[in-house]
């Protein structure tokens, strides 16, 4: 089964070594990928959603309605694009009278419909639940012996009543998808605590944003870790931006699990884009 | 000494109808707001919130306080009663931009996606690093198709998203 993939605005726009590394990560796990034209930023939930509902459930259905005319399920590597396009496909499936209000806008427009006939998912899913442990295990080429601090972020999981992913306040899927490469999973206090840059706070309140960063910085160091792996671009952006800014020689590089997966499959570290982060990347 | 507030149904029957109506199954608890991490850090009370929604204060709609959630989920998460906090949020925040309570850095944000289809504006430097890594210069979204761009752009303007940011903030 082919994905559509979804690159969102943050990965291609500001840390282009997160799309660069998962397509080369995606080819080597045999996970099939197609570019579709035309598709937009999610829209991102945090200023979209908070400013017009009504838009961001159109645009998202533009993107879905993009990928369902091509037949494909939509494969994201950012929470808050899941946290768009996976919550405007449960809106929409569930409530017939949105649905049809928004597809005869999107009919006028493009033509396009969104009928719920295709999945969103998160590439930490697929990984997990489709490519699977074993076969990671088996392709890793170069051990990641690094203590981690694992961030989930807050979308991938929740809301978990409609995810449905894994649990939201104990979740496993993160520590067995690290441990696959021989990275040891660190506990820290306040793991599954926000990264301070959802729900447009990053943009509006810059200083409440960093003391949740700092929170989750500190009880990182703490417990020791040498790297910080997410999922997540705009969480990745906060902790590597946030580090340098706060200066406070934290020296925990800030990996994305497809960067991690690069380096543990032996691919050209020249397409994993490790180089551009502001938190030195010394391995 | 305390003064009496009248509750203001049509607000609440407004947030009803945008958010649903679980609002109502809310007893006061304080579950959401001590799982709250901006809560820990700022004067903002989700209980409260929700409070405001149930009795109708449309006050809530001046505040600061409404946009420093994170949209973390882990209030709806723990929730015993199971109400839809952020939900509840984002519609309070439509109401409170509709009258145009908005940030000067969101109302920005939001203009890029509407003169670019996307929130991050891209640059030579961006365009450079790409290449080096063997990507497309610029990439096959909204950025690279003119006509896919106007498409959005029709369909933000069809929910007159255009007139939403152009609001000046009071």
């Amino acid at each position: 089964m082919a994905y559509a993939f979804f690159l969102g605005c943050i990965a291609p726009l500001r840390y282009p070594g997160i799309e660069s590394a998962t397509r080369v990560v995606f080819d080597k796990l045999g996970v099939e990928y197609r570019d579709i034209k035309g598709f937009s930023c999610c829209p991102a939930p945090g200023v979209t959603r908070s400013f017009s509902e009504e838009t961001w459930l159109v645009v998202g259905a533009r993107n879905l309605a993009l990928a369902e005319k091509e037949g494909l399920d939509v494969v994201v590597i950012c929470n808050g694009c899941y946290g768009s396009l996976f919550d405007v496909a449960h809106i929409l499936n569930g409530d017939e009278e949105k649905r049809n209000k928004i597809n005869a806008i999107l009919k006028e427009e493009d033509g396009l419909a969104y009928t719920g006939k295709y999945k969103v998912k998160h590439f930490a899913d697929v990984l997990y639940n489709e490519v699977g442990v074993d076969k990671i295990k088996q392709l890793c080429e170069a051990q990641q012996p690094y203590n981690v601090a694992i961030h989930y972020g807050c979308h991938f999981l929740k809301p978990s009543k409609h995810k449905k992913v894994d649990d939201p306040e104990r979740p496993t899927i993160l520590e067995d998808l690290v441990e696959a490469v021989g990275a040891v999973n660190i506990d820290y206090k306040e793991k599954q605590m926000c990264c301070g840059a959802g729900g447009g706070v990053r943009a509006r309140n810059k200083d409440l944003s960093m003391k949740l960063t700092k929170t989750k910085l500190d009880n990182m160091k703490d417990a020791n870790a040498e790297m910080i792996i997410d999922i997540c671009p705009f969480c990745h952006l906060q902790f590597d931006i946030g580090q340098a800014e706060l200066g406070e020689g934290y020296g925990m590089p800030v990996m994305h699990l497809s960067q991690l997966y690069g380096m543990a499959f032996g691919l050209p570290k020249d397409k994993l884009g490790i180089e551009l982060h502001k938190t030195p990347v010394n391995l | 000494m305390s003064e009496f507030i009248e509750p203001n149904t049509e607000f609440s029957k407004e947030v009803a109808k945008r958010a649903g109506n679980t609002f109502n199954l809310c007893f006061q608890c304080g579950t959401c707001t001590g799982s709250c991490a901006s809560g820990y850090f700022t004067a903002f009370r989700t209980r409260k919130v929700v409070r405001m929604a149930q009795l109708g204060l449309p006050t809530v709609l001046e505040s600061d306080d409404l946009w420093a959630c994170t949209t973390c989920y882990t209030c709806y998460e723990r929730c015993p009663r199971g109400v839809d906090i952020p939900e509840i949020i984002f519609a309070i925040r439509n109401m409170a931009v509709e009258k145009g309570y908005m940030g000067e850095a969101h109302r920005k944000t939001a203009g890029f996606l509407l003169k670019t289809g996307h929130m991050v504006p891209i640059n030579d430097e961006i365009k450079k690093t790409r290449q080096h890594l063997g990507l497309e210069e610029v990439p096959d979204t909204t950025l690279a198709n003119p006509k896919a761009l106007s498409s959005v752009q029709r369909l933000m303007m069809a929910m007159h998203f255009d007139e939403l940011i152009g609001t000046k903030e009071e």
